[in-house]
Parts: C-alpha cells; sequence; structure tokens
C-alpha cells in the first residue's frame, strides 16, 4: 500500500476587510505556504461595497485586495504561492480588471480566475417564482416586508468552484461571497482530489478554514482572558497561523517562525468556537460538521496536531445573506472630569431627551451609555467606582426613520459645553447621520444557484 | 466558595445576525467538569437578561464540548437586530465573553487555577 507523505501548506490572509496584510509576508518568507486564503467580507461587509458599485459601476470589489497583491505578489510569485481571496465582493470582474492593470504595467505574469453567480440580489423575484420562499431563517418574516430597501443579496457559495479554478491552472482565484472556510476547503480539496462526498476530510479541511479565517485570532490575538493575554509574546510582529495538512485531513496547526503570538490548545480552541452556532452541526455549503469528535495535541513550541474531524452530508440548501437600510442613526457625544463625572453625563443626557422631546423628533429607540462606566459590559458593569470616576463621557445614540433627525441630534451636543455641567472635555467634532442596515439570513435551494456559477480564467502575460 | 469566572476560565465572543456567542473554556478538566455542573442556560439567562429580547431562557442555547473543555453559549436576539443595526458602542458582542467572566459561580477552593 502507498502512504502519501504529500503535505500542503495554507496561510492565513486577511481576516475582514481592513486587515494588514504584512504578517503574511512572513508565511511566505518562511512559513513553506503554497497557499494563501484571505478573507476580505464580513457579515456586512458587502453593503459597503453596494454603495460603491452605486457610485461607480467598476467598484464594488474590496479594495485591499489590489494593494495587497502588489505588495505580495514578487515574493509570492518566488516562492510559488496562490492566492484564494473573496476580495471580487460584488465585481469578481471588476477586481480582476484592477488587478491585471497593475500586474500589466509592472510586467508580472499570472493567470487569474473569477467565481460569479453568488450574488442573487437581481434574482429574488425569479427565486420567489421558482417557489423559494427564502423567509427569514430565524424570525419566519416575510421577505417582501424588506424587498425593497434591500441593498445587496448573495449567497454562499463553497469550495468546489475554487478548486476547479485551481485546476484549471488559476494562480490567483477572486470570489465574491464563499463560505469563508472555502477558501481554505477549495485548495486541499484540489491538491488532495478529495471526493466531494468524502465528508469526514471535508469535515476536517472545514475545521481548518474556520481556524485560518480570522487571521490573527487564530494565533494568539483577541485571546479572550484575563491575565494570559499579555502572556502572547511580541504582539507587534503576530504571526498569522498556518495549517499544515496531509491527504487524510489531519494537520499540523502552526505559525511561522521567529513571529509573535501563539498557537496552542487554548488559542486556538477559542477561534475554533468563534461564531459557531450548534457546535455538532456547523453548516458550510460543503459538509455538516461536528465539532464534537475533534483532537487536539499541544506540542508545545506553538504546533498542535488537529485530527478527528467527522462531517455529515451537505446540506440541500444554500445559505443567502441580504442587507436592507432599516433607517438611521444618530449619535451624540460628550464628556466630563471629575468631580461628579457620571452624573454629570447622566445629567447631560437627561438634558438632551428633553430637547428631542421638545423638538417632537420621531425616534424609534434611544441608547445612552457611558464611556468609561458601562458602555462595554453594559447591565454587568461594576458600580462600585461609578460616582469616583477620574473622567467619564457619554455616548447616546438613537434610531429615527429620518435622516434629518439623526443628523440634527449629533448637533445639539455641542452648547452643552458652554450651557451645560462644568470640566468638559473637547468635542472632537459632531458626528453625521449612519445609514443602519437589517440582516436577512434565508436558505436556498443549491441547484438554482449552482447552475448559474461562472468560472472564468485570465492569463496576464 | 463563590467565584467569578475569569479566575478559572477564558472566554471568546462573536456575532452572527442578530444572535451573540460565546465560547467559554476552562483551563483544566476539573474545572471543566464544574462549569458544566454551574452553568446551567437559566443561570445564563439571569446574568445577561438585560441583552436579551424576554424573560425566560428559552433564548439561550448551550452545549458542553467535553473534548475541548469547553461550553458553547448562544443568546438568541441579544445584537438588537445585528450589528449593522445596533446602537450600542459594543455593535458586534466582542465583550459579550468579557461580561460572561463577570459571572460567579461555586466552585471548590481547590481547583489548579485558584491554588495557583
Amino acid at each position: 500500500m502507498k502512504i502519501s507523505t504529500k503535505t500542503v501548506r495554507v496561510g492565513a490572509g486577511l481576516g475582514f476587510y481592513g486587515d494588514s496584510w504584512q504578517p503574511v509576508r512572513a508565511s511566505i518568507e518562511r512559513g513553506g505556504v503554497q497557499y494563501i486564503a484571505s478573507d476580505h467580507l464580513s457579515e456586512l461587509t458587502l453593503a459597503i461595497l453596494q454603495k460603491d458599485r452605486q457610485k461607480d459601476p467598476k467598484a464594488g470589489y474590496a479594495r485591499d485586495g489590489v494593494p495587497m497583491l502588489t505588495d505580495l505578489w514578487p515574493l509570492a510569485a518566488k516562492h510559488d504561492v496562490k492566492f484564494v481571496l473573496n476580495a471580487g465582493g460584488l465585481n469578481p470582474q471588476g477586481a480582476r480588471e484592477a488587478i491585471a492593470r497593475t500586474f500589466c504595467e509592472k510586467g508580472w505574469k499570472a493567470k487569474i480566475a473569477t467565481v460569479t453567480g453568488d450574488s442573487v440580489l437581481e434574482r429574488i423575484d425569479e427565486l420567489r417564482a421558482a417557489g423559494e420562499a427564502l423567509v427569514h431563517m430565524d424570525t419566519g418574516g416575510d421577505i417582501a416586508s424588506v424587498r425593497e430597501r434591500m441593498l445587496f443579496a448573495s449567497a454562499y457559495l463553497g469550495a468546489q468552484p475554487i478548486a476547479e479554478a485551481l485546476a484549471r491552472g488559476a494562480d490567483i482565484v477572486l470570489t465574491g461571497r464563499v463560505a469563508d472556510a472555502a477558501l481554505t476547503l477549495g485548495p486541499l480539496a484540489h491538491e488532495f482530489g478529495w471526493q466531494w462526498d468524502d465528508w469526514d476530510r471535508m469535515a476536517a479541511g472545514l475545521t481548518l478554514g474556520h481556524l485560518l479565517e480570522c487571521s490573527g485570532q487564530g494565533s494568539g490575538g483577541n485571546f479572550g482572558s484575563s491575565g494570559e493575554w499579555a502572556k502572547v509574546p511580541d504582539y507587534a510582529h503576530l504571526g498569522y497561523p498556518i495549517a499544515e495538512v496531509s491527504e487524510d485531513g489531519t494537520a499540523l496547526f502552526t505559525k511561522p517562525p521567529g513571529t509573535g503570538g501563539r498557537v496552542s490548545f487554548d488559542t486556538i480552541r477559542q477561534q475554533l468556537l468563534y461564531e459557531v452556532h450548534n457546535p455538532h452541526a456547523y453548516y458550510s455549503p460543503d459538509v455538516v460538521l461536528d465539532m464534537g469528535t475533534l483532537n487536539f495535541e499541544d506540542e508545545g513550541h506553538d504546533r498542535v496536531r488537529i485530527s478527528g474531524a467527522s462531517g455529515a452530508a451537505r446540506p440541500k440548501t444554500l445559505k443567502i445573506v441580504a442587507g436592507y437600510q432599516d433607517g438611521w442613526m444618530g449619535t451624540g457625544m460628550i464628556g466630563f472630569a471629575w468631580p461628579e463625572a457620571y452624573a454629570k453625563c447622566e445629567k447631560s443626557a437627561q438634558i438632551i431627551a428633553a430637547l428631542v422631546q421638545e423638538r417632537g423628533w420621531a425616534v424609534e429607540d434611544t441608547n445612552v451609555e457611558y464611556i468609561g462606566y458601562n458602555s462595554l459590559l453594559g447591565a454587568n458593569a461594576d458600580p462600585t467606582y461609578r460616582d469616583q470616576l477620574n473622567e467619564c463621557f457619554l455616548r447616546m445614540t438613537i434610531r429615527t426613520k429620518d435622516r434629518k433627525v439623526a443628523d440634527a441630534f449629533g448637533r445639539l451636543f455641542p452648547w452643552l459645553g458652554l450651557s451645560g455641567p462644568p470640566y468638559v472635555g473637547s468635542m472632537k467634532g459632531v458626528q453625521p447621520a449612519k445609514e443602519l442596515l437589517g440582516i436577512w439570513p434565508a436558505l436556498v435551494n443549491r441547484e438554482l444557484i449552482e447552475s448559474r456559477i461562472e468560472i472564468s480564467l485570465e492569463e496576464i502575460k | 466558595m463563590k467565584v467569578q469566572l475569569w479566575r478559572i476560565a477564558h472566554a471568546r465572543s462573536g456575532d452572527k445576525a442578530d444572535r451573540a456567542d460565546i465560547g467559554l473554556f476552562a483551563f483544566d478538566p476539573e474545572t471543566y467538569a464544574v462549569l458544566k455542573r454551574e452553568i446551567t442556560k437559566e443561570r445564563l439567562a439571569a446574568h445577561f437578561a438585560a441583552l436579551l429580547p424576554g424573560p425566560g431562557a428559552g433564548p439561550v442555547e448551550l452545549w458542553p464540548l467535553d473534548n475541548i473543555l469547553a461550553l458553547k453559549i448562544v443568546l438568541n436576539g441579544a445584537l438588537q437586530g445585528g450589528a449593522a443595526r445596533s446602537l450600542r458602542m459594543d455593535n458586534l458582542g466582542k465583550n459579550v465573553a468579557a461580561q460572561l467572566l463577570r459571572m460567579e459561580i461555586e466552585a471548590p477552593g481547590n481547583l489548579p487555577r485558584l491554588l495557583r
């Protein structure tokens, strides 16, 4: 019997739109990676990209993809590293054109594939006509209630089109919305020739993709703890995680030598459960993972062995996430020093509430928080020192359907500087109205989506 | 004795739509057994009453994971409709885990982390 000793090393790219790609350099230079899986889209990033596209039809992709590739491509090409990234956003072709322009100017060569078919904003009526109710997954609500206000709607695609793009020879695969972990599972399935119904291997790939998809959170960043976080070495040079994967789906999870951060049983199990609902049925387009059978063996020195993933058959549906316009937020802030810093914030909130009421503004919700006291811990803030705070900031926000009210709300605050309580902090400007977005998760028959997936490859010579 | 969770466990939280989720992790098996026994949906509902949409433990989900000495906790409806429509400073629920670490439970005084 031939036992394969081949391993594939996949490194984390970005973990969100705006993350740093500098740590990726170490993964390429001395982490031995063959692929970088880069996640540029959080749940509502597409709303930002939709606004970009409304202003400019050529836009609508994550704008950090181009500078990232421009910065890293010479190094990546030298080390034969491929990129899989969802920076295509709502316009993967636009992203490819932007990258191709830069690569042509520089004289660089690359085969760039795009994967499209995820965006269904223009297909909502067609899908409903085909019998897809698209009711809200959590509330059962009727999509008709938000249809007119919808800004984007995209289905989470799986790893198959990514693997196919790689099989066709792509060096860079640009997708729109795909399951975050598919950015890793795609290269693994391609390299090892995994069968798409080999549920345990699919589950292993999904596990590793999930551990890589939040960049530094998989290697010691945001290590939620008291005291332990301070023991994570060299945050300034925190290395992004790397999975060294074997054909059977088992892996060594690590990070590049000479970087900061920490890969340990403690840090990676935090990432394993991050943004997971039922851990025994973690849904993805490619498999349903049971995290209850996973084994983590911490070897020390930033090395953890991962095995034991088990999977069940993939769902017959894909998840769609749509975002819709849901009113405006007005924000006001003012800060005070001791004495009675908290009491003065509280008084200011009362004064502002009275002004809002006198003006008869239609406000749906008001949120009052005290920065320095309870703006992050809420009702679980400890009141022991509330009345002796050195300083405290009032942050007050309202929800309203009227953009003008949201704008006017912030402008109520500066007046307090001369006509309110004493020892006021500087205002640092007035915040404009912010558009609020509701989120609409729904399920759709996957055949209706996957039959429209297109993979296109362009060679830049 | 009464112990706040930060002394014996670590935790991270995140968001999905209108759902805050928390992973709570024991540093050792002895503590995991205590967490599994002491932390119930009802106790969580009381601790997070200000975040939950209604009274009772209905919106709380809880799964123990023996293989990683962890509890997975989900608070449905805890994010004012979701991060992008929330009025809160912590619209992403990143500090819900910190709030959990303030929860007080009954624990034996000889747990490894308490003897350090």
